[in-house]
């Protein structure tokens, strides 16, 4: 029977199947602050152990102080939540990346970089976005933290089998570099909705997927979640290979996993999806989000919309635009260039790699911050950190007026120092535009490192396909 | 957990669509490490201006003081998985959501701390929005009745029984533990 790559991977994990739900074996199970504490106090409580220490990985990222790492955290709570990772770590015998090895970062940046990733598993995290990992072939979903119990309990996870979707990307963009994988992925969250891939495990594929980097895919396979889905997947291939291969814990033999992977992991031409939906990117504009969800979200050469516009019918939904302007202040009819910001934030496990950074320079290099924007670049890891510095990025942006930060999820969702004051309106390469996520009563617009480099420059938004990026 | 069964109260109507679990509970709420104590964050930002009820917003409408039952719209829960947003609902005293859909990881969430969430069609759910009186869930029977509106709801299986009893799903797993045994004999990564 011909399968989906989905399915195959769903289907050689099932450990039992009953009442219309399998028992899935987890084979990587990434672990953060934040979502874990509870977990542990579960198992302490029942006197259970970790079943697979050795496939349990930790490390502190959303509530880290991206300052200097060399003082002590002057937050008590976010010191006491890192401090309870650290003493559980030690005491169930999981290995952690803390705050000061060369390592740590956010969690679905780092999987991937140390080859803890790796096509065909399974991976659960206690984070939505841990779809990013899909990216090589991996099933991978966010849980609960009663799921991360059960997992370092059973190292197995009870789960009705979601439906399949393909996403079809098709199309040759005219410009890669102004167009990036931030704006295809808004783009498809922007015609699906928020809740069009509820339910299912989305496979990106087509031309244009191939053509992407593996750090492109994992932009695009992060926000996943923002579509609603469970899971964001695209077929390994010798990008994937090549990208892992020497990594630190990469398999040894890992020729035959390659070729193990190559044979195996892929959609087989009669396999039958779901549901279907397709993009070209021929004609795709940088992507600006006005409102306060992910699809709430327009061309940069557009404006911001009439709530009834946006609603097409569906009256709930225009409340929802209503509401969302009022707390966005943005009148209907403003161009989106003409929308001022004070703040820019270059970072997030959606787009803080090396690559990402890359092209943000290329914007900034020479160029001056505007006077009346604050703008920081947070790498998404120490690894990442480092090569950037090699390369000479860090100068190329702290010249430019850019803060230069230590690695963490930071302002993406302020939990840690690094939040906007209220009324501040930033444009954020990070991947929710939720009122307040970023701090209480501030302004999220949602775009492509380039964008936020080029806004943090001209201090309102700008089309960079106007700028010379080659 | 405690067993769940019937559940009889004035429904709260929280009339909005995609309601994510960041305004469930804000970040600044998530450092805590207990799972108890969240009812007080619920809602937070739109619930307090500088630590004042906001008269406006419907938790604090003194009717729906005591309301056990939320009534929701669209993707309800969508966005972060932080299950904080269901200790807060839970901690604040709602045991059954009704909406025309969740969010998945919030919907699983739910299960695991006791709470029912229960999908029902569009014009149901207009229905439960316009009653003022209380409606009555039966899990049991997978019913909710209310002002003349009699309907039964789905759920799985699986689900049902944990509720019903009060189940810990480690244990139940942990009961095919020969059968782990067995996959991880067998399976490489």
């Amino acid at each position: 029977m011909s399968k989906t790559l989905f399915e195959k991977i769903w289907d050689s994990h099932v450990v039992v199947q009953e009442d219309g739900r399998s028992l899935l074996y987890v084979d990587r199970h990434l672990v953060h602050e934040v979502t874990s504490p509870q977990a542990f106090d579960g198992l302490r409580l029942n006197g259970r152990k970790v079943r697979r220490t050795d496939l349990t990985f930790a490390t502190m990222d959303h509530n880290v102080p991206t300052s200097d790492r060399s003082l002590p955290i002057i937050d008590q709570t976010s010191s006491t939540q890192i401090k309870a990772l650290e003493k559980n770590c030690k005491e169930f015998g999981i290995t952690l990346f803390d705050i000061n090895s060369p390592n740590q970062g956010i969690v679905h940046v780092i999987g991937p970089e140390l080859g803890i990733t790796l096509p065909g598993t399974t991976i659960v995290c206690g984070d939505s976005h841990t779809s990013t990992h899909g990216a090589f072939g991996a099933l991978a979903f966010g849980i609960g933290t009663s799921d991360v119990e059960h997992v370092l309990a059973t190292q197995c996870i009870m789960m009705e089998k979601p439906k399949t979707f393909e996403i079809k990307i098709q199309g040759k963009r005219k410009n890669p570099h102004a167009v990036t994988a931030k704006d295809i992925i808004l783009s498809i969250i922007r015609k699906i909705g928020t809740a069009g891939g509820t339910g299912t495990v989305i496979e990106y594929r087509g031309e244009t997927i191939s053509e992407l980097t593996m750090e492109q895919r994992m932009t695009i396979c992060n926000m996943s979640i923002e579509a609603g889905a469970r899971a964001g997947l695209i077929a390994p291939d010798e990008k994937t290979f090549q990208y892992l291969r020497g990594r630190k814990y990469s398999p040894e033999n890992y020729d035959e996993s390659v070729n193990y992977w190559r044979e195996n992991l892929k959609t087989d031409s009669s396999a039958k999806f779901d549901k279907s939906f397709i993009l070209g990117v021929e004609n795709i504009a940088p992507q600006v989000s006005w409102g306060t969800n992910p699809a709430m979200t327009t061309d940069v050469t557009g404006t911001v919309p009439f709530p009834e516009e946006y609603g097409k019918g569906n009256p709930e939904e225009e409340k929802g635009a209503t509401k969302a302007l009022q707390y966005m202040n943005l009148q209907p009819g403003t161009a989106i260039t003409d929308i001022t910001i004070d703040r820019v934030f270059i970072g997030s496990c959606t787009n803080s790699r090396l690559e990402d950074l890359m092209e943000a320079a290329k914007v900034v290099k020479g160029k001056k911050v505007s006077t009346k924007v604050r703008a920081m670049v947070v790498p998404g890891s120490q690894l990442v950190k480092k090569n950037a510095e090699e390369l000479g990025l860090d100068k190329i942006f702290k010249s430019a007026g850019f803060e230069w930060r230590e690695s963490g999820c930071s302002m993406c969702l302020g939990m840690n120092p690094d939040i906007l004051s209220a009324g501040e309106r930033c444009a954020s390469t990070s991947n929710r535009n939720f009122e307040g996520r970023q701090g209480t009563g501030g302004r999220t617009h949602l775009v492509s490192p380039v964008m936020a480099a080029a806004a943090a420059i001209h201090g309102h938004f700008v089309d960079v396909r106007e700028l010379d990026l080659n | 957990m405690e067993p769940f069964k019937k559940i009889s109260s004035i429904a709260t109507p929280l009339d909005k669509v995609n309601v994510d679990t960041d305004q469930i509970v804000p970040k600044q709420f998530l450092k805590l490490i207990q799972r108890t104590g969240f009812g007080q964050y619920l809602f937070y930002d739109w619930r307090y201006e500088k630590g004042v009820p906001k008269k406006d917003f419907i938790l604090n409408d003194p009717a729906y003081e005591n309301s056990k039952i939320l009534l929701a719209r669209d993707n309800f829960g969508c966005g972060s998985s932080r299950e904080h947003a269901v200790w807060a609902l839970d901690d604040y005293g709602f045991k059954v959501i009704i909406s025309t859909s969740f969010a998945d990881i919030f919907y699983n969430n739910c299960f695991k701390n006791g709470i029912l969430p229960i999908r029902v069609p569009d014009e149901i759910l207009q229905k439960l929005f316009s009653t003022k009186r209380t409606i009555e869930i039966d899990l049991e029977d997978q019913s909710i009745k209310a002002d003349g509106i009699q309907v039964s709801f789905d759920i799985e299986p699986h689900w049902k029984k944990i509720l019903l009893e009060g189940l810990d799903d480690i244990a139940m797993t942990l009961q095919h533990e020969d059968a782990i045994i067995r996959y991880e004999k067998s399976h490489k990564v």
